[in-house]
């Protein structure tokens, strides 16, 4: 049996926080998006297509996806020092990688379409709310998509598979401890365009953590669909 | 971009008869060799070689103040460097954004699989402990430099011995070792990492493969259990190849870890010989 039965917040194993979702937030950008699990906000702006300066940086063959994810420095407990980190770095990087499958890049050689991504407030699974506020962003500045990206993360506390971790789950450390899944899936092919994992998982479990994140994504897509339908709230 | 459409294109027609250029089978990865103790001030160093590929890793201890969370726990820091000295294709400068992915995801099989007992670095609750800063360098890239840093990263802590601390005065007195071993677990941590190239899965990709690859899943593995993994590049993956590839892991790891392990005692004890 598994040490982890009750959730801190009271959420039932597979039942996310209280996503939120909003478009055209940011007036001055070509597409912009809020995305929310619970305290877990995320902001996305879409600037582009455009040239790409340097010139030399243009690719002749597609254009080029450039992701940029930040925290804010009030966003998290302890202060989080101003500007790029070793952390933020690579979460840009793997934010582009679970995007760029659907976006149609291949229709704007010479260019780059930039995704900035700012976490307004943290309360874990932030990377997740970022793609998906990005993929909402993207699709909100008409940038051709083959489909949308959705984003959770899941969490294996003890032996128990949760949707949607917060920070107290995080920080799990009875029994097995925590181990912290993020990953994206294409909306209609259900294809997986991200994944990471921290902690300690078997790959029986591991399968089965990735499936229950499958079906996550289908209702956070719902709402994502819904939001660029032009209506709100969950 | 150093390597040709036309080698890509030969590369997917090989794979798809289940052939490589070096004749290897699709999972099969190149020769090991490890050699440790190559660097006297360091505290434990290892050079290890998979095939034409190279890394070298070096671990210096010292003392810091803990983290405000981990008040009786050491610290840990990782760094990789893709120097020019391994590939025309890297620069010299600060690491980017390749480097910073490749040091944090060895940071995280390490930390992750709980491979050091940080409690044990402890000096003084709340205000010492010691400081583990592991440092990674490509001397030649052959491809698959990721899982050869794992190995080395292990080979050199291993290799590690703790330098004698002075407690009068507080601080740590470097080139001298106390016969202590880093807190290490019994089993290794290590890294394995799958290529999508077209249809194909492969492992340990000499350079032009890797430069073919489409994507791929990167994981970091101890006592059989997964503990890191990271998935790179923008292409997807059905989820039916991801399942087969956990279990490959798991396969890879039983079927591996004994060996590099040997291989690392086996450089140790041949490094006190000398």
């Amino acid at each position: 049996m598994s040490k982890y039965t009750k959730r801190f917040d009271g959420r039932k194993l597979d039942e996310a926080r209280k996503i939120k979702a909003a478009v055209g937030i940011i007036p001055n950008a070509d597409g912009s998006a809020m995305f929310s699990f619970g305290d877990t906000i995320a902001i996305a702006a879409v600037y582009g297509p455009k040239v790409m300066h340097p010139q030399h940086a243009q690719n002749p063959e597609k254009g080029t996806l450039r992701v940029n994810y930040d925290m804010l420095t009030f966003s998290v407990t302890e202060r989080k020092r101003p500007g790029p980190n070793r952390r933020s770095q690579e979460i840009s990087k793997v934010t582009g990688w679970a995007l760029e499958p659907v976006v149609m890049l291949e229709d704007f050689p010479n260019t780059v379409v930039d995704v900035h991504i700012t976490i307004i407030q943290a309360n874990a699974s932030t990377r997740c709310a970022g793609i998906n506020a990005a993929a909402l962003a993207l699709a909100h500045a008409g940038i051709p998509m083959r489909e949308l990206v959705s984003s959770v993360s899941v969490g294996k506390l003890d032996k128990t598979i949760v949707v949607d971790v917060i920070k107290e789950e995080e920080d799990y450390e009875e029994g097995e401890g925590a181990t912290d899944i993020a990953m994206s899936f294409t909306s209609n092919s259900g294809k997986l365009t991200h994944l990471q994992i921290d902690g300690k998982i078997s790959a029986k479990e591991l399968k089965e953590a990735v499936e229950t994140g499958k079906n996550a994504c289908r209702e956070i897509y719902e709402l994502q669909k819904k939001t660029l339908k032009g209506v709100g709230e969950k | 971009m150093m390597v040709s459409n036309l080698t890509k294109q030969r590369i997917h027609d090989y794979l798809k008869e289940g052939k490589r250029f070096d004749n290897r089978g699709l999972l099969d990865y190149r020769e090991l060799e490890i050699e440790t103790g190559i660097s006297i001030n360091a505290e434990g160093s290892a050079r290890v070689r998979l095939g034409k590929t190279e890394i070298v890793a070096g671990v210096k201890l010292g003392v810091a103040e803990p983290y405000t969370d981990h008040e009786d726990e050491g610290t840990f820091i990782t760094t990789l460097e893709l120097v020019p000295t391994a590939s025309p294709k890297f620069e010299s400068g600060p690491p980017r954004i390749e480097a910073i992915e490749m040091a944090r995801i060895v940071d995280r099989t390490i930390r992750e699989s709980k491979y050091i007992d940080f409690k044990k670095l402890c000096i003084k609750k709340g205000e010492k402990v010691w400081s583990v800063m592991l440092d990674l360098f490509s001397m030649n890239d052959d491809g698959n430099l990721l899982d050869v840093a794992c190995i080395a990263a292990v080979a050199a802590l291993k290799d590690a011995k703790i330098p004698v601390f002075d407690e009068e005065s507080g601080r740590v007195k470097f080139g001298e070792w106390t016969e202590q071993k880093l807190p290490l677990a019994k089993e290794i941590p290590l890294l394995f990492t799958f290529h999508k190239i077209g249809d194909s899965v492969i492992v340990d990709p000499v350079v032009e493969e890797e430069e073919s690859s489409d994507a791929r899943i990167s994981l970091g593995l101890l006592d059989g259990k997964i503990n890191a993994l990271q998935k790179g590049n923008s292409e997807s993956f059905e989820l039916e190849g991801v399942y087969s590839i956990f279990e490959e892991s798991e396969k890879k790891y039983k079927e591996m870890s004994k060996k590099v392990e040997e291989n690392i005692d086996k450089a140790i004890k041949r490094a006190k010989g000398d």
